[in-house]
């Protein structure tokens, strides 16, 4: 390129950003990029959430998180009860002009679920599915399961021939260390189309003006920029270069509510933090473990001041838990959500009851990049029990480090949250954490506790098509969860998003997840 | 020469080895990428499959000489989070690294020397002592505290300048350069300031100390008494002889500003090498980890080993094979 070309091609940009002012745009400072433009490259919810602006599943979440239908019209179960007949929306294109077919769906169905996709856990009952007309499709499962349409709102449809044309069938497997063409490139049927991309610099979407939907956003361009460090994306903020993050520091907030032209959008996070508890015979030190008593976990939890770590330590943004759900979830109910409240002295005594020998020393396992203010409320946490006379190992380092003690038992009590995404529904936890460790039921029962009567409820549940009757299920099995103090829940963490003043409209989901199509930005 | 050249290159070739074998022995300490990359529903089983597939069961051994063989050959693999082309994406990123060091590098000689030539001039005076406490602090405080105040004063505070990014860049080849738009030139003065404060006191230093030096040699004393005017003096017939060491540091600390613009990238977002580097990090990316290492120590290696060619060409004495000539001389 001659400098002459160069002088053109920069005359050219001024010119297109001339233009660019009269466009509402929407400049989205996240706190780390999206993994790439593939959302089954990387078992990741942000790089998923993010793409939803570009890819659409048969059914989605509206303004109350409520499932309604996207590119199925309407659906039904067949006779047998394990095959769910979609019928698909008419008329429906994506980006580069393609229409919208069943095999469409079939074709993004299996690549999805390939045995290389790190995504496959997200359809765990799905075995195949068949096209029945151009505009029907069929999904058979492996038995009857209610929550079919709460995965299928996390999956995304490709268009079949595209992938063809570009050999992207199979998703991308890093194993074989070879590059995806959908890597760099998207071509989806959402309300805004993918326009540029600099991974770690800046990707823009423009809107898409044949969408199907009737778009209740007035963005023309949304670019996200990721912003890692929080006092430069404050900072960013409060000079105008982004007008929206989703992620505003905690300590921070003061400052941003203080500034005229900032609005900062808090909330209660779905998120239940927990504490967990091992559940097998021996301390990863070796000695015999006293936490499979009931008593020696009824003590550590009314050894904890929940109030004190929400007034403090969470800066009163907290909501302090007595479930393992959020309110909002389907499974919850309020006469599950009441804690003990703190006792140092009957935690004492419950110690003694167990027959805790006196400073026990156990491991305490929590993440630096984890939940919000997890190291401090760990400091608190283990402070508090030390009152009591044990004496916790506090054991900090990233999720990175800290997850595979945790999996293969080598250490003792630890953190978890739960959001119950993508399910939003209490048959997550109950399925991913509290079911005993059995084939595909219980990932997350890193305690290793098994409790016959427990996995028959939630078995029960996750076959059980009635949503009354399975609520009703899923409930008796939370109330044995906390009988029982598997875990401890502490709260719901706080969540905060930001936005100047051209930011008109911004709804705050208790997901956390960004759903810009039913944002406004100021002309 | 070709003896020394042999044997410089093969240290060279060990260094790097050795770097890669410690790379392989911390990666260890890092976790395990796996949990990183699966969604929270996969299964046990599913993450076992996953770590067979990408042979991290195999022994540290195997590991190694299968990463050393690849990387002979250039191929690092792909990212484990991003997908792409190792090599690829730190090629995308190395000129945004590049740009910033070689602007640091700049604005550090052009404060630094004249900086330098003031404080041995007026040495005890006001004005350098003053300068000299400056450039303690420039020093001592870490540059993601400088980061972030040039983004305070000069974003927040007056608006002037971009907090963070590389503003539009023109691509010439497979080179992409924010020098040739405005924005871009914008973009790159904060972090540019922020990366060479410390080295402008590096070099305010060294040109200092040099001077004091050559200010008492003869031959400065006999141009005095001869009447050559003082600036003259100073600027052109003193300095000239202090800068062949300044030119020495310079070269061999644009390894360094590479390996530690990693912080000032992560303050101001620069889609640089070093933000690759932390979020590979972050994720566990062993391959953009390991290749990241290896391309740095490459540089460092090179530069170094460059450095003592060239001093072996400029002085025989530190040749091998002349080193017994001269010890025989001698």
């Amino acid at each position: 390129m001659t400098f002459r070309k160069i002088l053109l091609a920069s005359a050219a940009l001024t010119a297109l950003s001339g233009m660019a002012q009269a466009e509402t745009v929407l400049k989205w400072g996240a706190n780390r990029d999206i993994g790439s433009l593939d959302p089954y490259s990387y078992g990741d919810s942000f790089t998923i959430n993010v793409l939803n602006h570009v890819y659409e599943g048969l059914v989605r979440y509206n303004a109350d998180l409520k499932i309604e239908p996207a590119l199925a019209a309407s659906w039904e179960i067949l006779e047998d009860k394990v095959t769910w007949r979609f019928h698909l929306r008419e008329g429906v294109t994506f980006h580069n002009g393609n229409p919208f077919t069943a095999e469409d769906v079939v074709a993004s169905l299996e690549r999805v679920s390939d045995e290389t996709s790190p995504l496959k856990g997200n359809l765990p009952a799905y075995v195949s599915s068949a096209v029945v007309d151009p505009m029907t499709v069929d999904i058979t499962l492996n038995g009857t399961y209610p929550l079919l349409l709460n995965d299928l709102t996390n999956i995304h449809i490709f268009d079949r021939e595209w992938m063809v044309e570009h050999d992207s069938l199979l998703p991308t497997d890093i194993g074989s260390g070879t590059e995806g063409y959908a890597t760099y490139n998207a071509n989806g049927t959402g309300p805004f189309s993918v326009e540029s991309r600099q991974p770690d610099a800046k990707t823009v979407f423009v809107v898409n003006p044949d969408w199907w939907d009737v778009p209740q956003h007035n963005i023309d361009r949304i670019e996200l920029t990721p912003v890692t460090s929080a006092a430069t994306r404050v900072a960013a903020l409060l000079s105008g270069e982004i007008n929206f993050t989703n992620d505003a520091p905690v300590q921070d907030l003061p400052r941003l509510e203080a500034s005229p032209d900032v609005n900062v959008l808090e909330g209660v996070d779905l998120r239940t933090v927990m504490i967990g508890f091992p559940f097998r015979d021996t301390l990863a030190s070796g000695e015999p473990n006293p936490f499979k008593e009931r008593a020696a976990r009824e003590a550590l939890y009314r050894a904890i001041d929940l109030d004190l770590i929400q007034q403090k330590v969470m800066r009163g943004k907290s909501r302090t838990a007595g479930a393992t759900v959020a309110p909002p979830i389907p499974g919850y109910s309020e006469d599950l959500d009441t804690v003990p409240g703190a006792d140092p002295e009957a935690a004492k005594a419950l110690l003694a009851e167990a027959g805790v020998p006196e400073g026990l020393e156990f491991e305490f396992n929590c993440l630096s990049d984890g939940l919000v203010n997890e190291e401090q409320f760990c400091q608190a946490i283990a402070a508090m029990w030390s009152r009591i006379g044990l004496s916790p190992k506090l054991d900090v380092a990233p999720r990175a480090v800290q997850t595979p003690k945790r999996t293969q038992g080598k250490t003792d009590v630890y953190t978890l949250g739960w959001a119950t995404l993508p399910m939003l529904d209490a048959y997550s936890p109950l399925l991913q954490i509290f079911h005993s460790k059995v084939g595909n039921s219980g990932v997350f029962n890193w305690g290793g506790w098994s409790y016959p009567e427990l996995d028959a409820l939630i078995d029960a549940a996750g076959s059980e098509l009635d949503t009354e009757t399975r609520l009703d299920l899923e409930n008796q099995a939370l109330r044995m969860v906390k009988d029982e103090i598997i875990m401890i829940p502490l709260h719901q963490q706080p969540m905060a998003w930001a936005v100047t003043g051209e930011v008109t409209e911004m709804p705050l989901f208790p997901d956390n997840k960004p759903r810009l199509w039913y944002a406004q930005v100021a002309e | 020469m070709l003896a020394f050249l042999i044997k410089r290159t093969a240290n060279a070739v060990f260094v790097m080895l050795a770097v890669a074998l410690l790379a392989f022995v911390i990666f260890r300490f890092f976790g395990d990428p796996v949990e990183m990359m699966v969604n929270e529903q996969a299964t046990q089983a599913d993450r076992a499959e996953l770590r067979e597939r990408l042979g991290l069961n195999d022994s540290f051994a195997t590991q190694y000489l299968r990463f050393v063989t690849n990387a002979v050959q250039g191929d690092f693999g792909i990212s484990y989070r991003n997908q792409q082309d190792v090599m690829v994406l730190i090629g995308d990123r190395f000129p945004a690294t590049f740009e910033l060091v070689l602007v640091a590098t700049a604005i550090s000689l052009v404060v630094g020397i004249p900086l330098g030539v003031i404080t041995a001039v007026h040495r005890n005076s006001r004005l350098a002592n003053l300068l000299q406490l400056g450039s303690i602090v420039g020093v001592s405080l870490p540059s993601f505290v400088v980061g972030i105040m040039l983004i305070l004063a000069f974003s927040v505070s007056l608006g002037w300048l971009p907090a963070f990014g590389r503003g539009e860049t023109v691509d010439i080849g497979w080179w992409s350069t924010g020098l040739l738009t405005p924005s871009g030139r914008q973009a790159l003065v904060l972090p540019a300031i922020s990366l060479s404060t410390f080295q402008i006191t590096l070099v305010m230093r060294l040109v200092r100390a040099e001077m004091l030096e050559v200010l008492r040699s003869d031959y400065v004393k006999f141009a005095r008494a001869r009447g050559v005017p003082a600036p003259r003096l100073h600027w052109v017939h003193a300095l000239r002889n202090c800068l062949m060491p300044v030119i020495t540091l310079t070269g061999m600390q644009i390894g360094n500003l590479i390996a530690f613009a990693l912080v000032t990238e992560t303050v101001f977002q620069w889609p640089g090498m070093g933000l690759l580097f932390i979020q590979a990090v972050t994720f566990v990316d062993i391959p953009v980890m390991a290749a990241y290492l290896m391309l740095v120590s490459f540089i460092f290696v090179l530069l170094n080993t460059l450095v003592d060619i060239a001093y072996a060409w400029v002085d025989p004495r530190l040749r091998d094979d002349t080193a017994k000539a001269g010890g025989a001389n001698g």
